[in-house]
């Protein structure tokens, strides 16, 4: 299993944001999870989970529905506040900051919803065009170019001015890749990427995030089911049980484990 | 009898509770929209989609009772020997309460339910989730520009529905005993001051802020995937038509009160 990193405390004011890109250079792990409780109700989904992830892996993090892997995504973009713990991004304690710092870490990070969620009012443009929009100074027809790249490293750009109910699941996730990467994020979530798709699109999906991670140097955490997935596309698994992460390794350190449900786990999906 | 006492409390409660959450999302929509990017092209996007998509709906409604009007009240009229009066009760009728009252009711439906049912798809299928995780504010994106367009446009179609109801209050008297469009106007004018007009115009703002503001509020707070969508349209709707009501109660007090 691999050690967790050492922690970096950086001095925060209590609603101001440091800047990510001098913070991205710090030597703290880009996403440091400490002692992180959620609750809805009585029903406790994560009970003081702890994770790091460094500027330049990734992570997939692999459960039973229900474990809260979607959850620990939304708390780390700030959609779901935590009853209690730590979320820092490259150093930055996130939890406290008011809406506009957090608005500049998330500026930074990319996330791709279970579903896509791509705005069905918008054409594939549009959409990849949103953040551009409303976060830089591109003109209209720099605007075009970027969002022409960004698709075209997807395999989409002959789909620019289609409508999202127009596409397949497996073309929503492209785009919705392609928006997650508009703003060149230095963090990348990605939440059951491979969900609902067939076998081979989900082989074209894993094959593009290894490629794009490739491209771009960044951290990413991705929420799967899909073990084959997880061992392609990532470079350290966490698995959770019963709210906290019950092992953490290389799939070669999971294979190994003696523990039950892991044994189970490992078996069941393979 | 306890049961009957607990089912009215727990009914307190939920109005209370509602309310609460209402006067909170109010607050985050007010400070949301002190903030830049002030979101423009989604402004005028949401003027057009409000405004004049709704425009053919409110002229109609607005046509259809000034026929009515013309005609139910010629009979009257007519009994007592005031058949003189008629253009003046027609545009009276309509300026003062039937234009503005008539024109929130069918905004209240056509873009209620639009609105209602619009940003509750968007919440069931994470897009404001997706939209506030790209570092915007949705209350700024979805809501204020929302609620800002309905303001702006329920003066406007309230416009359009006094002047095709007055119209066709007009044809359709002309179509029983002719007169011209000139001297209806004058008789339909007449004793009547700019107060009346301005004020009862100007209170569909706030007929247009309930509709813009529970219509999103609505939306917003939709759960339980498309059944949940069903649900916030169709309250959007209900909630929206009955505050406008209560709405125009009230403020038929305060303009009696204040302009007369």
């Amino acid at each position: 299993m691999t050690p967790p990193a050492l922690e970096v405390s950086l001095p925060v004011e209590k609603s101001g944001a440091a800047s990510i890109e001098s913070l991205a250079t710090s030597d703290a792990p880009a996403i440091a999870l400490r002692g992180l409780h959620k609750s809805f109700g009585s029903q406790v989904v994560l009970n003081g989970i702890a994770l790091n992830v460094r500027s330049d892996e990734t992570l997939a993090v692999l459960g039973r529905s229900g474990t809260g892997k979607s959850v620990l995504l939304k708390l780390i973009i700030g959609l779901q506040t935590p009853d209690s713990g730590s979320i820092r991004i490259h150093g930055q304690e996130i939890t406290r900051l008011d809406l506009d710092a957090l608005n500049e870490i998330r500026k930074k990070m990319g996330f791709l919803f279970q579903h896509a969620a791509l705005y069905d009012s918008l054409t594939v443009e549009q959409n990849v065009a949103f953040p551009l929009k409303r976060h830089t100074k591109k003109t209209d027809s720099e605007q075009r170019d970027r969002v022409k790249e960004l698709l075209a490293a997807v395999g989409m750009e002959s789909d620019l001015q289609k409508m999202p109910a127009d596409l397949s699941g497996g073309m929503q996730k492209r785009v919705g890749l392609a928006r997650a990467l508009a703003l060149e994020p230095a963090i990348l979530l990605l939440d059951e990427p491979t969900a609902g798709l067939d076998p081979i699109t989900s082989g074209e999906i894993d094959e593009l995030i290894l490629k794009l991670q490739e491209e771009h140097d960044m951290a990413s955490i991705v929420v799967t089911h899909d073990l084959r997935s997880a061992k392609t596309i990532a470079d350290r698994i966490a698995l959770l049980h019963d709210g906290n992460v019950l092992i953490e390794g290389s799939f070669d350190d999971l294979a190994k484990s003696t523990d039950e449900f892991v044994s189970e786990f490992l078996k069941r999906d393979s | 009898m306890r049961s009957t006492v607990t089912s009215v409390w727990s009914l307190i409660n939920r109005f209370l509770e509602w309310f609460g959450d209402l006067g909170f999302f109010a607050w985050q929509v007010l400070r949301a929209a002190v903030r830049r990017p002030f979101e423009g092209r989604e402004l005028i996007r949401q003027l057009d989609e409000i405004g004049s998509r709704s425009f053919p709906l409110v002229a109609l409604a607005g046509a259809a009772i000034g026929a009515v009007l013309a005609l139910e009240t010629r009979s009257s009229l007519v009994q007592f020997g005031a058949k003189s009066m008629l253009p003046a009760a027609i545009v009276f009728s309509i300026i003062h309460e039937t234009g503005p009252v008539v024109t929130g009711l069918v905004v209240s439906g056509r873009v209620g339910a639009g609105i209602g049912a619009e940003l509750g798809a968007m919440k069931v299928t994470e897009q404001i989730d997706a939209i506030e995780a790209s570092g915007v504010n949705p209350y700024k994106f979805l809501a204020f520009t929302r609620i800002v367009a309905c303001i702006l446009m329920l003066p406007l179609l309230t416009l359009a529905a006094d002047f095709s109801g007055v119209m066709v209050g007009w044809l359709a008297n002309t179509l029983v005993e002719p007169i011209s469009f000139h001297k209806f106007i004058h008789q339909g004018l007449a004793g009547t001051s700019f107060n009346d007009f301005l004020a009862p115009t100007f209170r569909t703002s706030v007929f247009g802020l309930i509709i813009g503001m529970i219509a999103c509020f609505q939306g917003m707070r939709t759960q339980g995937g498309t059944a949940g969508v069903g649900l916030s349209a169709t309250s959007s709707v209900v909630l929206s038509s009955l505050f406008v009501i209560l709405a125009d109660v009230i403020l038929v007090k305060v303009i009696l009160v204040f302009f007369s």
